[in-house]
């Protein structure tokens, strides 16, 4: 797969939810192409379907209707079981609020993605501390959640999020609970995880500054896309 | 780090609620672990009760006497092949703390009615000869660390002798073991010709009659032959057989049997609701975390399993813990009860029951949270990923 091929094919999405006896319509046939190797900001008003939109690109919520595709291949219709282990295989997330398991070190919770392999414990310890190193928080490996700061937090969930070596990163708000400094440091690791790596980043974000960071900016409304220059 | 460590680490996250938890399954298996070890000691005279032993008493109760003249009369049924009277002695070693299981026998038909009781032949032959002499079962004699040709005076709160005083001297003749580890030894045998003759009152009685019939089909028989003999008399007898004689003596204690079940059955449900409770409760409080773990792949019956894990772990820890407790209790109690009741502890039939208990107790507390668990949808638990 070259970096402009389609690494996610979205054919005639819809997503509409019940809410009583009313039925929401989130987006409707909605089409996209998002080539491998993209790094692109989604936002868009509140309620507009920024999440909703990445859950389904994470293979974590099923559309009402429509496909979505990865590599070629539908994803929409596979069983719980086999998105897991498709979401285990190829995609990292990265979450507003951090989501590390308090009771588990930095190293121990970049390392519950690997879990699911069938790599050795000693290659799994080699992956974490690669992991850990590119993210800069090598020498915290031993830290629990709690003795670290939002940022660094963000730097362990990057590092859990890349370990597994999946195709695309899924990020939402991830600078949303952080200072416009540390902010700027962990959009910087984001751009370089997809310069330097090759990552595939989709990053919802209600932040100008946040989206500029990306290489194009798609902006959600009314259930349509509009993609706009770069700020 | 392996799922094991997971399972671990949720399992005391909240390390006081981990502890509590752990401790209240610990209680529920030390009572398990002490009442059936009771239980085991209560039970132990039925299992050692010899087939064709029956045992003749007076129709009212064990402890009214029945005249010397029965023994003769018994020895005449037809089906009857050994005759052995006892009295209940009672007695205590030294201060009225230190009881002392003893009976006046007649030492040959007794030994004869007892073969499985194992004697050095020349030890044997002493007590037969010594009218003071006294049979110490190998457990009382190490409770009290007797040896034979030691003199002892056993006291006595019923027994008075002709002279006024309740302390009856015995020579300790022979110290007897038990054939097969059934029957106990934590008892004394005196003579019963010394103990007659020395009473102040009742004399010429005894309390009861161990009766070895011919064969263990005729046992019907000889019992409603020799209850019939003694029918309308002024002491009417009552003979059943040993074993059914043993269980009626210790249900006196209380129907240990049934108590025990209660008491577990009110421990594991109170605990079965504590700590399912607590387990839901626990899983409520980490729905975030369970959708984080599916979000990265794990699948739904492998977060059910980690749950279920955890569940299972506590059960474990707490359980074994308390049975362990619970058999140094039960070697600690059988040491201090060494005179009342035969040695007894944990079995490994109680043993194999408390791991299954445990079992039950982990997946019956962990089913409805791993369920829960497994239920959780990750779009709803995050709000947003």
């Amino acid at each position: 797969m070259t970096a402009t091929s389609p690494l996610y094919t979205l054919k005639s999405l819809s997503k509409r939810y019940t809410r009583g006896k009313e039925t929401v319509t989130i987006f409707d046939a909605l089409d996209m192409t998002i080539p491998a190797g993209d790094f692109i900001a989604i936002m868009g008003p509140s309620g507009s379907g920024k999440t909703t939109l990445l859950n389904l690109l994470g293979g974590i919520d099923r559309p009402s209707s429509g496909e979505v595709h990865f590599e070629g291949a539908r994803i929409d219709t596979l069983s719980q079981g086999r998105l897991a282990r498709w979401r285990a295989a190829h995609a990292g997330f990265i979450f507003q609020f951090y989501n590390l398991m308090p009771t588990l070190t930095a190293a121990q919770n970049v390392e519950l993605p690997l879990l699911l392999t069938r790599l050795s414990g000693s290659a799994r310890k080699q992956r974490v501390k690669t992991a850990l190193e590119i993210v800069g928080m090598g020498d915290r490996a031993r830290h629990r959640p709690g003795q670290l700061s939002g940022g660094q937090q963000q730097r362990v969930a990057i590092a859990r999020a890349i370990v597994a070596d999946p195709k695309v990163l899924l990020a939402d708000e991830p600078t949303g609970d952080l200072d416009r400094t540390t902010a700027d440091e962990i959009l910087q690791t984001l751009q370089l995880l997809n310069a330097e790596m090759g990552k595939t980043i989709i990053m919802v974000t209600h932040d100008p500054a946040a989206a500029s960071f990306a290489e194009r900016e798609l902006h959600l409304n009314k259930g349509r896309f509009e993609e706009r220059g770069k700020a | 780090m392996n799922d094991a460590t997971l399972i671990r680490k949720n399992l005391f996250r909240k390390r006081l609620r981990a502890i509590l938890l752990v401790v209240s399954i610990l209680i529920a298996f030390l009572i398990y672990g002490v009442l059936a070890a009771m239980q085991n000691a209560f039970s132990m005279g039925t299992v050692g009760a010899a087939q064709e032993r029956l045992v003749t008493v007076n129709r009212i109760n064990f402890t009214v006497a029945l005249p010397y003249a029965y023994w003769d009369r018994v020895r005449q049924v037809d089906g009857v092949d050994i005759v052995a009277p006892a009295s209940w002695f009672g007695g205590y070693f030294q201060e009225p703390q230190n009881f002392v299981q003893s009976f006046a026998v007649d030492p040959e038909s007794y030994i004869a009615a007892y073969p499985e009781l194992v004697f050095e032949a020349d030890e044997r032959a002493n007590f037969l000869e010594g009218r003071t002499c006294a049979a110490v079962g190998r457990a009382l004699a190490n409770q009290y660390e007797w040896t034979v040709g030691e003199r002892i005076p056993l006291m006595s709160n019923i027994w008075q002798r002709q002279d006024g005083t309740q302390a009856w001297e015995l020579d300790i003749c022979a110290i007897f073991d038990d054939a097969d580890g059934t029957y106990p030894t934590n008892y004394l045998m005196l003579h019963y010709e010394y103990f007659n003759e020395g009473l102040s009152f009742g004399r010429d009685s005894f309390h009861w009659m161990t009766v070895v019939t011919e064969d263990a089909s005729r046992n019907d028989q000889v019992s409603q032959a020799i209850d019939a003999l003694f029918a309308n008399s002024p002491a009417e007898t009552s003979t059943t057989t040993e074993a059914a004689f043993n269980e009626a003596f210790m249900e006196q204690f209380g129907n240990i049997g049934l108590i025990l079940t209660w008491v577990i059955g009110a421990a594991f449900a109170t605990i079965l609701m504590i700590v399912g409770t607590t387990m839901v409760m626990a899983v409520n409080e980490r729905t975030r975390e369970i959708a984080v773990l599916k979000t990265l792949g794990f699948t739904a019956p492998r977060i059910f399993r980690m749950v279920l894990g955890e569940a299972l772990l506590l059960s474990f820890i707490g359980g074994l813990i308390g049975l362990g407790l619970a058999a140094g209790a039960a070697t600690l109690a059988s040491g201090a009860m060494a005179g009342v009741l035969p040695p007894f502890g944990l079995s490994l039939t109680n043993t194999l029951t408390a791991v299954a208990f445990m079992l039950a107790l982990g997946l019956l507390t962990g089913v409805l949270p791993a369920w829960k668990a497994m239920q959780v949808r990750i779009a709803d638990a995050l709000g947003k990923i």
